[in-house]
């Protein structure tokens, strides 16, 4: 991990609350794995004091793409940052995601859980060998409304199927994305050999998808949300729970354990 | 050239800054030289493990965050193993910050700590719950007579300078100040966090998973430096300031109140080399003002 200040190449509004932004920074072009995250210093100002998670949205040639929600101070004010300013990126931090060339991967992307998502999709499809028996990828992307919809033509171009699904029905299936995910399971097939899971969205989402999975025994690789203070292990202040042993419990923390933990893991 | 060196009890640090317990850590050797700082702070420790509080541990609040980590730690033994390697190759003063349920605890855990023969000083955090005198539900610092129990305690087992660290959680600093004054501690510190909470109108739940936590950063700093300021006067054993120091200036500040040296903190988190640039500012201003030696800026405040 390094502490830049990175250039700032775009930051675009895409939906109304929603903005990508492309920084330059040769060395997190090169170390940064799908599924890692950046402390966002987004003010040099006292308040608000401290700096932001945000996920590695894409990892271009030269540099990295967030893509974030504006959700309170520290969104709005990286929201109005314009191109040739900086903005001071700490990481790459945490671990990313495990791939395994040898099974069909299923993304879930609930809200905002696409931004580390499609680096991950783009890396699954780069790597993937362009034949016959290559494994399928499927992206269920799901949200309150069509407005909260976003990169579907992002994961389309890497060659994936794409399902989109709202609450509200204003775009795609009208339901959750565990109503998709059920669909995708056909009766028969040993899905548990053969199939991986990877999602990022709110808790209850990643819940009600490993219920879902432990019945089939899929495996699932999920990112994990936490306040954060310091973003690499020193604060202790971004506990998930554990299981240790059979019936007790540890804390580990999202941001250096983490943010992405196998589902089985958890207590939760 | 200009001195930069100071002395808590007999433990040199070859500048003032030093980085405050729970906030500084090995991961962060990967972005700043640690053997530059004054002294190297380890996170509080205890004898037997704590699986820490509840998530949410964090709130940012105005100019401030505030925490709830409750002491989470693995433990005497699982430290003394683990960070040996680490600690033993850092050039520059090692501090141990302990913490117990009583005197005796403290003590046993001052002398095993003092035996590592890599520390050059042990901080006690005496903002622990007040097991033996509990009947007020107080800290160990809220309470003169368990502080100087404490201290002393610790005093006897100890074989390196002792540091009292303080809650600014009371009426009168400088009693308890005096207390662990009296009881032969080797310097003071100045302070842990204050009591604070907030809570999420949408939820209408609190925003820490303990409910109450400790506020530190930018907001906390002029009751600090008030407390440094008057306990400085009261006492003849150093005073090391600590709360909301995030650049020199505010270091400075501390210093011109009282200050012998310094504590960074919640800095750290927003800026990891925060404690080095301090250093940096620290050298600017004394060449500025033409002040060769650091220890003349504490209590230099012109009234
Ligand atoms: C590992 C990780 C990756 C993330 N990746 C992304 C991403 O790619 N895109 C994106 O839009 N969001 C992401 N988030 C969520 C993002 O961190 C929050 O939306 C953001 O911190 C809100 O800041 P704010 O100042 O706008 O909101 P405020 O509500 O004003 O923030 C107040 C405080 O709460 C914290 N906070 C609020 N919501 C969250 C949250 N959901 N998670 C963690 N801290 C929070 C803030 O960091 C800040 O300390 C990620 C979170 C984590 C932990
Ligand atoms: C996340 C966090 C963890 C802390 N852990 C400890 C600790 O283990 N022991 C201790 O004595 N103080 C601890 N503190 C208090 C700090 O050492 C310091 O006294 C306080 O934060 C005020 O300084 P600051 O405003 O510069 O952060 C902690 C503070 C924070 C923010
Ligand atoms: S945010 Fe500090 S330990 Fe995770």
């Amino acid at each position: 991990m390094k502490n830049e200040k990175a250039k700032i190449i775009s930051n675009k509004q895409i939906a109304p609350d929603f903005f990508k932004m492309t920084v330059a920074s040769a060395y997190l072009a090169k170390t940064s794995k799908p599924g890692q995250f950046l402390e966002v210093r987004c003010s040099r100002e006292l308040d608000p004091l401290l700096r932001r998670p945000l996920g590695i949205h894409r990892i271009l040639k030269n540099g990295i793409e967030m893509l974030y929600e504006v959700v309170g101070k520290g969104t709005k004010i990286l929201s109005q940052k314009r191109p040739d300013e900086t903005v001071e990126i700490l990481g790459p931090l945490g671990n990313g995601f495990i791939l395994n060339p040898n099974r069909d991967a299923i993304l879930i992307a609930g809200g905002i859980g696409v931004a580390p998502l499609l680096a991950l999709a783009e890396k699954i499809t780069d790597s993937a060998e362009r034949t016959a028996d290559r494994k399928k990828l499927t992206v269920i992307i799901g949200a309150r409304s069509k407005s909260h919809i976003n990169c579907e033509s992002d994961f389309n171009k890497t060659g994936c199927k794409t399902i989109v699904c709202t609450d509200d029905g204003s775009k795609g299936k009208k339901g959750l994305v565990t109503d998709v995910l059920k669909g995708l399971f056909p009766r028969t097939q040993d899905l548990g050999s053969s199939t991986l899971i990877y999602a990022c969205g709110p808790n209850p989402m990643l819940k009600a998808i490993w219920a879902m999975a432990l019945e089939k025994e899929i495996p699932c690789q999920f990112s994990f949300e936490s306040h954060m203070a310091c973003g690499v292990g020193v604060c202790l202040g971004c506990p998930v729970k554990v299981r240790k042993g059979l019936i007790d419990f540890e804390y580990k923390m999202v941001c250096k354990d983490g943010p992405i933990f196998n589902a089985g893991e958890i207590l939760w | 050239m200009v001195n930069l060196k100071v002395k808590i009890g007999k433990m040199e640090l070859k500048n003032p800054v030093m980085v405050a317990s729970g906030t500084f850590g090995e991961e962060y050797g990967e972005l700043i030289d640690i053997n530059s700082l004054g002294a190297y702070v380890a996170k509080t420790i205890t004898l037997e493990p704590r699986v820490g509080n509840p998530a949410p541990r964090i709130a940012e609040t105005a100019s401030g965050m505030l925490n709830s980590i409750g002491l989470e730690n693995k433990g005497f033994e699982y430290f003394a193993k683990e960070k040996a390697p680490f600690l033993k190759k850092i050039r520059t003063a090692v501090v141990v910050s302990i913490a117990g349920d009583n005197a005796s605890e403290f003590k046993e855990l001052a002398s095993r700590v003092s035996r590592l023969g890599y520390v050059d000083a042990i901080e006690v955090n005496l903002s622990c719950p007040n097991v033996k005198h509990g009947t007020r539900h107080g800290l160990i610092a809220q309470d003169e007579i368990a502080t100087k129990d404490v201290i002393k305690a610790v005093k006897k087992a100890s074989s390196v300078p002792v540091i009292a660290k303080l809650t600014p959680n009371v009426t009168d600093i400088t009693k308890i100040a005096l207390a662990a004054e009296d009881a032969g501690s080797d310097a003071l510190l100045l302070v842990n966090t204050f009591f604070g909470m907030a809570v999420d109108i949408d939820t209408g739940k609190p925003r820490l998973g303990n409910i109450t936590g400790g506020l530190s950063g930018p907001a906390i700093k002029p009751m600090v430096i008030k407390m440094v300021w008057e306990t400085y006067k009261k006492v003849r054993i150093p005073v090391i300031g600590c709360g909301g120091i995030m650049d020199h200036k505010d270091a400075i500040e501390f210093m011109l109140c009282g200050a012998r040296a310094i504590q960074v903190g919640t800095a750290n988190f927003i800026y990891p080399e925060a404690a080095l640039d301090i250093i940096d500012g620290i050298k600017r201003y004394m060449s500025e003002k033409k002040i060769s030696d650091v220890r003349k800026l504490t209590g230099a405040i012109k009234l």
